[in-house]
C-alpha cells in the first residue's frame, strides 16, 4: 500500500488520541500508529499480566489475586478535576457517550502526622479538623474571597491585583498559619513545591477555583474518574477519530520514517507498506533524537501498590486522593497517592490499587515514599517504576513533526490539556475553540444512515 | 398466584450490540438496512455514524433498544479498542456468503469476542448477500454446522432485499436478559455522574 494523509499521529496516549479525534473532526484524513499491541501508550490501563510483565519480568503474574480481567492499573496516576479542562472536552466531543464517570470519593491532606478530608467549601472550612477555631475562621474568609472575586468589581477585590500581587501577601492578609497555607497551596491549588508563593497570585487563584468549582459540582471531592480506569480515555478519543475517519493500526513500528529534501516530515514506512503525510504529532518515544529531559533532569518515581483493605483514615473511601505537602515530611516536591478500587471497576472485587508518586530528589528514591507507605499501611504487593520526563527540542515549526511531553507527575490533567491545546496551535496556526459535536442522531443523516 | 407489579408497566431496555467481520462484508448495509429500512448499493466504507440505535417491540409490553457500535476505522488493521467489547451484550459477526475466506475471518472475530467480551454475550453468525445465491462458496449448511459447535445464533441475510434481517434482529432480542437487566436496575444504583449536566440547587427545586 501506499496512502496519502493530512496526518500520521505515532502513539495512541491521551495527548496524541485527543488530538486526533480533534483533526478528523476537522475533516483531516488521519493514519494513527502506535507500536504497541494495546491502545494508550503511557497512559494506558493494564491487566496484571500485562503489568507484571513490564515491571517484574522475573515474576509473572499467577493469578494470586484473581481473574487477570478484573484488572486494570494505570500507569500514570491522574484524576479529573470536574470543571477542568478534560471534562469541557469530552463534554463537547461527546466522547462522554463511549465511558461513564463516577466519583472519587475523598481529597484528603497530611498535616502533623495524620490525614483529614481537604475543606472545599466555607462550610467545610468550619467543620475541619485541620484548623482550629480562629484560623476555620480566617480560612472562611480566605475562601469567601475567592469564591466572591470578580475583575470588574473593585469591592470584591479587597484592594489586591492578581497579576502583581503575590500570594504570600494574600496569606499574610488573611492571617493564614503556614499549616493552613500548606494545604490550600498543595492540595487546593495542587502546586507540588512551594515556588508559587513569590510569584503574581493569579495562576493559584485559578487553581483554587478550579477546585472550588470543581467540588461544588458533585459533592463528595473536585475529582472524578472513569470506570475501567484512565485506559479509556485514549480508547475513548481514539473511537471519536475513527468514527470521523481516521485509520488505526496497532502493533505496528515504523521501520523508517520518510522525509523530503529539505527535512521536512513527508511520511513512515511500516509491514504494510509506505503512508505519507505533511504533518506528524508523535509521543516522546517515536523520536528520541528530538526530545529532552525537562528542565533539572527531573525523574518520577511511581509505586503501584495492591491492597486488600481500605486506606486507615478515610472512612473507607472505595477511593481517594491524599497529598502529602512537601514541607510536612521535609521535602522539596509533594508525595501523591491515588486510591481506587472495585468501585470504579478496576480490580477485583475487595481490593485497591494506590499509587504513589513523587519527584525524585535522593539517590535513594524508594526510601523517599516512606511517608506515603505509613500512610496506606500493609501491601499486598508493590511495582516500582522510575520514569524521566522528556519535551520536545523544537516546536516543529521546521520538521513538521510536533511532539507530546511525557505526562508529568501532577495529580491532575490540566496540563496533558495544555499541551494538546499547544500542539493544536502549532499544527493548525489557530486556537482550539471547542464546538459541541453533532448528535448521534445528526451524526446518522450525514452518514445517509438515518 | 401474586401479581407482579412491575408486569404492569412497560418494559424497556437498552443492549449495546456490537458488528464485527472483514470489510465489504455487509455490515453497515445491514445496519442501515434494520434502522432505515433501505440499502445503498455504492456505499463508501463506513465513515461517521458508527453509533446508531433502533427498537424492537417485542410484545404489547416489552420494547428492546439496541445501541448499534459499528467498527469505523478501527477494523481495517484489526485495531479494535477493549471500549469497543466493554459491557456488549450481543454482536452481529458478518460474512458473506460469496466470498469463501469472509467466514475464516468471522471466526477470527468471534474468537476475539470469546476472549474480550463478557461470558455471556449472545453472538450471531450472519451471512449475508443471500441475493447473490448464484455467486455462493460458503453452503448454508457449513456455516450452520460451525455456529451450532459454537454456541452461535445463525442467519442468513440480504441486506439488499431485507431478507432475513428482521427476523434476525428479533431472535437476538429475545435472547437479551431482560429481566435480569432490569432487576439490577432496580437493585442498585450504579452511582455515576453525569458530564453534560450540571447539577445546580435551582434547577433540581424547579418543579417544571
Amino acid at each position: 500500500m501506499e496512502e496519502n494523509y493530512d496526518v500520521i499521529v505515532l502513539g495512541t496516549g491521551l495527548t496524541e488520541c485527543i488530538l486526533s479525534g480533534l483533526l478528523s473532526i476537522e475533516g483531516k484524513k488521519v493514519l494513527h500508529i502506535d507500536k504497541q499491541e494495546y491502545y494508550g501508550g503511557e497512559s494506558a490501563s493494564l491487566n496484571l499480566t500485562q503489568l507484571y510483565s513490564k515491571f517484574k519480568p522475573s515474576k509473572p503474574y499467577k493469578g494470586q489475586y484473581g481473574k487477570d480481567r478484573d484488572w486494570l492499573v494505570d500507569l500514570i496516576p491522574k484524576f479529573l478535576m470536574a470543571n477542568g479542562e478534560l471534562t469541557n472536552i469530552l463534554v463537547h466531543t461527546d466522547v462522554t457517550r463511549y465511558m461513564e464517570f463516577k466519583q472519587i470519593s475523598g481529597s484528603f491532606v497530611y498535616r502533623d502526622g495524620v490525614i483529614a478530608k481537604v475543606p472545599g467549601s466555607t462550610t467545610e472550612a468550619i467543620s475541619s479538623p485541620l484548623m482550629g477555631f480562629f484560623e476555620k475562621r480566617r480560612m472562611r474568609n480566605f475562601l469567601q474571597f475567592i469564591v466572591d472575586y470578580q475583575e470588574d468589581d473593585p469591592n470584591s477585590k479587597h484592594g489586591f491585583d492578581l497579576d502583581k500581587d503575590t500570594m504570600e501577601q494574600i496569606y499574610t492578609h488573611y492571617g493564614l498559619q503556614p499549616g493552613t497555607r500548606d494545604f490550600i497551596g498543595h492540595a487546593m491549588a495542587l502546586h507540588s513545591n512551594d515556588s508559587y508563593l513569590d510569584k503574581p497570585a493569579r495562576d493559584t487563584y485559578n487553581r483554587i477555583n478550579l477546585y472550588v468549582t470543581s467540588m461544588a459540582r458533585y459533592g463528595k471531592s473536585p475529582y472524578i474518574y472513569p470506570l475501567y480506569g484512565l485506559g479509556e480515555l485514549p480508547q475513548g478519543f481514539a473511537r471519536l477519530s475513527a468514527i470521523y475517519g481516521g485509520t488505526f493500526m496497532l502493533d505496528t513500528p515504523i521501520d523508517e520514517y520518510l522525509w523530503t529534501e529539505d527535512g521536512k516530515f513527508a511520511g513512515v514506512k511500516t509491514k504494510e507498506g509506505v503512508a505519507k503525510a505533511p504533518i506528524c504529532i508523535a509521543d516522546p518515544t517515536y523520536f528520541p533524537e528530538k526530545v529532552t529531559t525537562v528542565s533539572g533532569d527531573q525523574k518520577v518515581i511511581r509505586a503501584i501498590c495492591i491492597l486488600d483493605h481500605a486506606i486507615p483514615n478515610t472512612n473507607d473511601a472505595d477511593s481517594a486522593q491524599i497529598i502529602i505537602p512537601q514541607n510536612q515530611v521535609g521535602r522539596k516536591n509533594d508525595i501523591y497517592i491515588a486510591v481506587i478500587s472495585g468501585a470504579h471497576n478496576i480490580c477485583a472485587k475487595g481490593y485497591y490499587v494506590a499509587i504513589i508518586s513523587t519527584i525524585i530528589e535522593t539517590d535513594k528514591p524508594h526510601l523517599e515514599l516512606e511517608p506515603a507507605f505509613k500512610i496506606i499501611g500493609p501491601t499486598k504487593d508493590v511495582l516500582m517504576s522510575i520514569s524521566q520526563l522528556y519535551e520536545p527540542k523544537e516546536s516543529g515549526a521546521k520538521d513538521n513533526v510536533y511532539i507530546s511531553k511525557s505526562y508529568d507527575p501532577s495529580s491532575h490533567f490540566e496540563s496533558t490539556t495544555d499541551d494538546v491545546k499547544d500542539i493544536y496551535k502549532r499544527v493548525t496556526g489557530h486556537d482550539l475553540v471547542l464546538k459541541q459535536r453533532k448528535t448521534a442522531q445528526e451524526e446518522a443523516e450525514l452518514a445517509g444512515l438515518s | 398466584m401474586s401479581t407482579d407489579i412491575a408486569s404492569d408497566e412497560h418494559k424497556f431496555v437498552q443492549f449495546k450490540l456490537v458488528l464485527l467481520g472483514e470489510s465489504a462484508v455487509g455490515k453497515s448495509s445491514i445496519v442501515q438496512r434494520f434502522v432505515k429500512d433501505s440499502f445503498n448499493d455504492f456505499k463508501e466504507s463506513t465513515i461517521g455514524a458508527a453509533f446508531l440505535t433502533q427498537t424492537i417491540d417485542l410484545d404489547s409490553d416489552t420494547t428492546v433498544k439496541f445501541e448499534i457500535w459499528d467498527t469505523a476505522g478501527q477494523e481495517r488493521y484489526r485495531s479494535l479498542a477493549s471500549i469497543y467489547y466493554r459491557n456488549a451484550q450481543s454482536a452481529l459477526v458478518v460474512y458473506d456468503i460469496t466470498q469463501k475466506a469472509s467466514l475464516d475471518k468471522a471466526k477470527y472475530w468471534i474468537k476475539e469476542l470469546q476472549k474480550q467480551a463478557s461470558n455471556n454475550i449472545v453472538i450471531a453468525l450472519v451471512g449475508n448477500k443471500t441475493d447473490l445465491e448464484e455467486e455462493r462458496q460458503i453452503p448454508t449448511e457449513e456455516a450452520q454446522a460451525f455456529a451450532n459447535e459454537a454456541g452461535l445464533l445463525f442467519f442468513e441475510v440480504s441486506a439488499k432485499s431485507g431478507k432475513g434481517i428482521k427476523e434476525c434482529f428479533r431472535e437476538i432480542a429475545l435472547k437479551m436478559p431482560i429481566e435480569e437487566t432490569l432487576k439490577r436496575r432496580r437493585d442498585r444504583k450504579r452511582g455515576t455522574v453525569d458530564l453534560n449536566k450540571r447539577p445546580s440547587t435551582n434547577e433540581q427545586q424547579c418543579a417544571c
